[in-house]
């Protein structure tokens, strides 16, 4: 899926070679090692300082940047939410994107799989910061991307909601066959769902490997 | 009906009484303000000075190429004036957008308003050109200060939503939408606002000094009406310009803030 060749960027991040394939990836490493900087180059936030990725053998720098995020979906460390309701911002992304908006019975479906439930019409500003949390995950889930590029999605969440949300996630993108790339300190959840862990120390990779 | 009263040096002089209010007020306060406010009357007085005899020559030897001289040294002063407001917070590439949107907005709705609406024969006659050039100019100057003021607070202070757009896969004109919005709004509310007010909490300056000269009150309401207008569209089409291209100064050729 994505191949990188003599990366760098900046001071921050150097691999030479990394392959990530289809499937549920997930990328661990001390706060500072990097892993934010790996996924905004991923969906083209940033662009390398040299160096080469490619997106299903296309390089990054010949796919426009708008098209590729619509079809690597980034959901950041710290997402901002739109003021309004939840509506809005369920529906923004489908604006943004010019399609079609999903159907009211779509939303709350997505919401109460995500454990969020409220009606549309919730001012977001009432929600707790667990609640942002899942909102934004709900918000990237119905976009229904190829790639999920997630970093930090459950770091507000609770053990036990934490599990069953992104076991939710994890099941739902294997279904629809989407891949996850995902940045989690969770040695848990790493565990239980990633096909392949990449572990980064100090903008290199220190150690990958297959779910033990 | 005979001319305007003439003003004595002297009388001018009392008027100064009120500068020295203001500045007693603010050394009593401790408002460390009194160098900006004696620059400002000083140089207030001069420019106008220097001014009333440049007018003099002007008007005294009227052609084409002086009015198109000196209503584009009043476009690049309005530029620069806005550069320095600014100094160090605008791109190379934000000027740019400046001075173009600053030049086509002002230059089209001057030439638009002197020769199809006033119909000024020959068009460049230097009592109607420089007056009614100068307040477009100078409306759009200010309304250009605000539209750069809350275009680069909008993208310092929303710059995470802006992001977040971007990863949910907006184009940078979609990201950008709301903030050039209020901005087109901060910058034109002031113009919006005088024509609110105007004729009952302010009579115009244009207009008051017609009906001091002598002009019958409606014919200098008549001039207010069109200028206000002018000036509506002058720095109504100068911000949208400014935005329409401005916002594409945060983004490089990939489409990334930067
Ligand atoms: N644009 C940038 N320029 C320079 N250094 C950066 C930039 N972005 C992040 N960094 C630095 O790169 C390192 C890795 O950051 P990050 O990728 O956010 O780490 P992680 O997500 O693993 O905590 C940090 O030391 C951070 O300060
Ligand atoms: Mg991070």
């Amino acid at each position: 899926m994505f191949e990188i060749r003599n990366l760098k960027y900046q001071e921050v991040l150097e691999i030479p070679e990394l392959s990530i394939k289809p499937g549920v990836t997930v990328i661990a490493g001390a706060s500072g090692s990097g892993k934010t900087t790996l996924l905004r180059l991923l969906n083209k936030s940033i662009s390398p300082t040299e160096g080469s990725i490619t997106y299903n053998g296309t390089e990054l720098k010949e796919i426009p940047s708008v098209k590729l995020r619509r079809e690597v979906l980034l959901l950041s460390q710290q997402p901002a939410i739109f003021n309004g309701d939840l509506r809005h911002n369920l529906e923004i992304g489908f604006k943004f994107q010019n399609k079609a908006l999903p159907s009211e019975k779509a939303m709350l479906e997505m919401l109460q799989q995500v454990h969020l439930n409220k009606t549309l019409e919730t001012e977001v500003r009432l929600l707790s910061g667990g609640e942002k949390q899942r909102l934004v995950i709900a918000r990237v889930f119905l976009l229904a991307p190829a790639v999920f590029l997630l970093d930090e999605p459950s770091s507000a969440l609770d053990d036990v909601t934490e599990e069953s949300v992104i076991r939710l996630v994890v099941e739902k993108a294997r279904r629809d066959g989407q891949s996850i790339i995902m940045v989690t300190h969770s040695k848990a959840v790493a565990a239980q769902f990633a096909d392949e862990i990449i572990e980064l120390e100090d903008g290199k990779i220190k150690d990958r490997g297959a779910r033990s | 009906m005979s001319g305007v009263m003439e003003l004595s040096i002297w009388q001018v002089a009392l008027s100064y009484v009120f500068v020295l209010v203001v500045l007693g007020i603010l050394i009593k306060r401790g408002i460390r303000r009194e160098r900006e406010l004696l620059l400002a009357s000083l140089r207030m007085t001069v420019q106008l000075i220097l001014t009333g005899y440049a007018l003099t020559f002007i008007f005294g030897t009227p052609s084409p190429w002086l009015t198109l001289l000196i209503i584009s040294f009043m476009v690049a002063y309005a530029i620069r004036t806005v550069f320095q407001k600014f100094k160090g917070r605008l791109s190379t590439s934000l000027k740019k957008t400046v001075a173009g949107a600053m030049a086509a907005g002002t230059f089209s709705c001057i030439f638009y308003f002197i020769l199809v609406v006033i119909q000024i024969d020959p068009w460049y006659q230097p009592q109607y050109f420089i007056p009614l050039a100068g307040m477009m100019i100078g409306n759009s100057m200010t309304g250009i200060s605000l539209g750069v003021k809350s275009l680069l607070d909008g993208m310092t202070t929303q710059r995470q939503l802006v992001e977040e757009a971007l990863n949910l896969g907006a184009t940078p004109k979609m990201a950008t939408h709301d903030i050039i919005n209020s901005t087109f709004d901060a910058a034109i509310m002031p113009t919006i606002n005088a024509m609110l007010g105007m004729g009952v909490i302010s009579l115009p300056g244009m207009m008051t000094g017609q009906i001091l000269s002598g002009t019958a009150p409606t014919t200098a309401v008549m001039y207010q009406i069109a200028i206000m207008l002018g000036i509506l569209g002058a720095v109504s089409l100068t911000v949208i310009l400014l935005l329409q291209f401005g916002y594409k100064s945060f983004f490089n050729d990939q489409d990334q803030l930067v």
